[in-house]
């Protein structure tokens, strides 16, 4: 924690506000005035046992009725912290809930959009068909926002477990290229891969790593305006697998830089011709690449380019 | 004649989907909206294949795949579990009970799953 840090837990005014909770109940506020009470009270204590230097009973029942008010002081801070434990978890739960309910429902949609535009039930005229393919790409927007907001949930309640077990990185990436082929074709987007000789395998969860590479890849490909090249590179560096993709797309302003890992934050440029994406995808990729113990990171600019990269340990 | 399919799930759209896309495909399809009634229709039809969803009312889908498959005369049936749950645990613990495969629905669009029941009645 820096000094910036430190002095913003001091003002537990905006901290409060934040939390939304009484001051009362604020752990910043209580714990500020705990301090002055603990602060107060020593140097209280001092001057009263100087002054009744001859009747300890006084001074003493003084210092015990003290710790009485800091003993109070504790338990409610204990419980406010309690509460906002219980607060955040009953988000999680709320999400994973709501998400598993939504699945229903939402392949009941898609289903029978398929169904339709199949014409099994019967012909359907061109002007009805440019219809049902915004029907289908809704509803498949809809699936992939409550597929992701099911892995944060699951990632924040700490209930994705990893399946730690060594793997070929480098296999993993080729099938990913190939089943990303098509989509890059469609946005005139050429893939190339570059992989070091003798790379060592990966020690992760192949399955969550895919997660990561798929959302890259993803974002790559997506975010190049007309055509373009994506370059994937994979290769050893100190004890971990360095895996790095660059793409010649819209890139990232310099002001939506440092909040590009977060929550629901998509940048500005990106929303401006394209409003597909939850906004959860590196947020995902980066809790997952520091679950498995690597680092992640970019270096981008606007209407040139990005180039994420992320690494994973070898055994 | 027509291969009999028996569909246990309890929404009443999908039952309309698949009813239409299993005629469609030269299916007779069979529907059973919960536990108790699938297993009463595996017993009565004997079906040549059971699609079965896990969250069923009455009698649950983990449930029913365990009496079907201790049952002499109906084990042999293939069984495709289709739903929402796609905890490894789920997965895992129906193909020990003898499901002959494991299908998440989110995952797979109609025309895949049509293709997965064709390869299991080819093989039959």
């Amino acid at each position: 924690m820096n000094s910036k840090t430190t002095f913003f837990q001091l003002d537990f005014f905006s901290q409060c506000k934040k939390y939304d909770v009484p001051f009362l109940q604020c752990p910043q506020f209580l714990f500020l005035i705990m301090g002055m009470i603990i602060i107060g009270s020593i140097l209280f204590t001092f001057a009263i046992g100087n002054h009744y230097i001859k009747n300890p009973s006084i001074v003493a029942l003084f210092t015990l009725s003290i710790a009485a008010v800091l003993f109070i002081i504790s338990f409610i801070i204990t419980r406010s912290f309690e509460k906002l434990l219980e607060v955040s978890r009953m988000k999680s739960e709320f999400i994973s809930i709501v998400s598993h309910q939504l699945r229903s429902p939402l392949s009941n949609l898609s289903w029978a959009i398929e169904l339709l535009m199949s014409g099994k039930l019967g012909k359907i005229e061109e002007k009805q068909v440019e219809y049902f393919r915004i029907l289908k790409e809704n509803s498949a927007r809809m699936k992939e926002l409550v597929s992701d907001l099911l892995i944060v949930s699951r990632l924040e309640t700490a209930s994705l477990p990893s399946k730690k077990t060594t793997f070929s990185f480098e296999d993993l990436v080729k099938e990913l290229i190939k089943n990303f082929e098509p989509f890059a074709r469609a946005s005139n987007v050429k893939i190339e891969f570059f992989s070091e000789e003798n790379l060592p395998m990966a020690f992760g969860d192949p399955s969550q790593i895919r997660l990561v590479v798929e959302n890259l890849l993803d974002n790559a490909i997506r975010y190049i305006k007309d055509k373009g090249k994506v370059i994937i590179k994979l290769k050893k560096k100190n004890k971990n697998i360095f895996f790095e993709i660059e793409d010649n797309g819209v890139g990232i302003p310099k002001e939506d830089q440092k909040h590009i890992f977060q929550k629901f934050f998509q940048a500005e440029n990106v929303l401006k011709y394209q409003t597909q994406g939850s906004g959860l995808g590196l947020y995902i990729c980066k809790a997952i690449v520091e679950k498995l113990g690597g680092k992640i990171g970019f270096k981008s600019q606007e209407n040139k380019g990005s180039t994420f990269w992320f690494t994973i340990p070898f055994k | 004649m027509a291969k009999k399919i028996l569909f246990i799930e309890d929404e009443s759209a999908l039952q309309k989907t698949f009813g239409d896309l299993l005629t469609q495909e030269g299916y007779k399809m069979i529907s059973a909206l919960d536990g108790e009634t699938g297993l009463r229709l595996v017993k009565e039809t004997k079906p040549d294949l059971i699609l079965l969803d896990l969250i069923l009312p009455k009698i649950n889908g983990f449930e029913v795949l365990k009496k079907i498959k201790e049952d002499e005369e109906t084990k042999d049936i293939p069984v495709i579990i289709l739903t929402n749950l796609e905890e490894i645990k789920d997965v895992e613990r129906t193909l020990e009970s003898g499901a002959t495969t494991y299908l998440v629905k989110s995952q797979y669009t109609l025309e895949e799953i049509v293709q997965k029941i064709k390869n299991i009645l080819k093989d039959k």
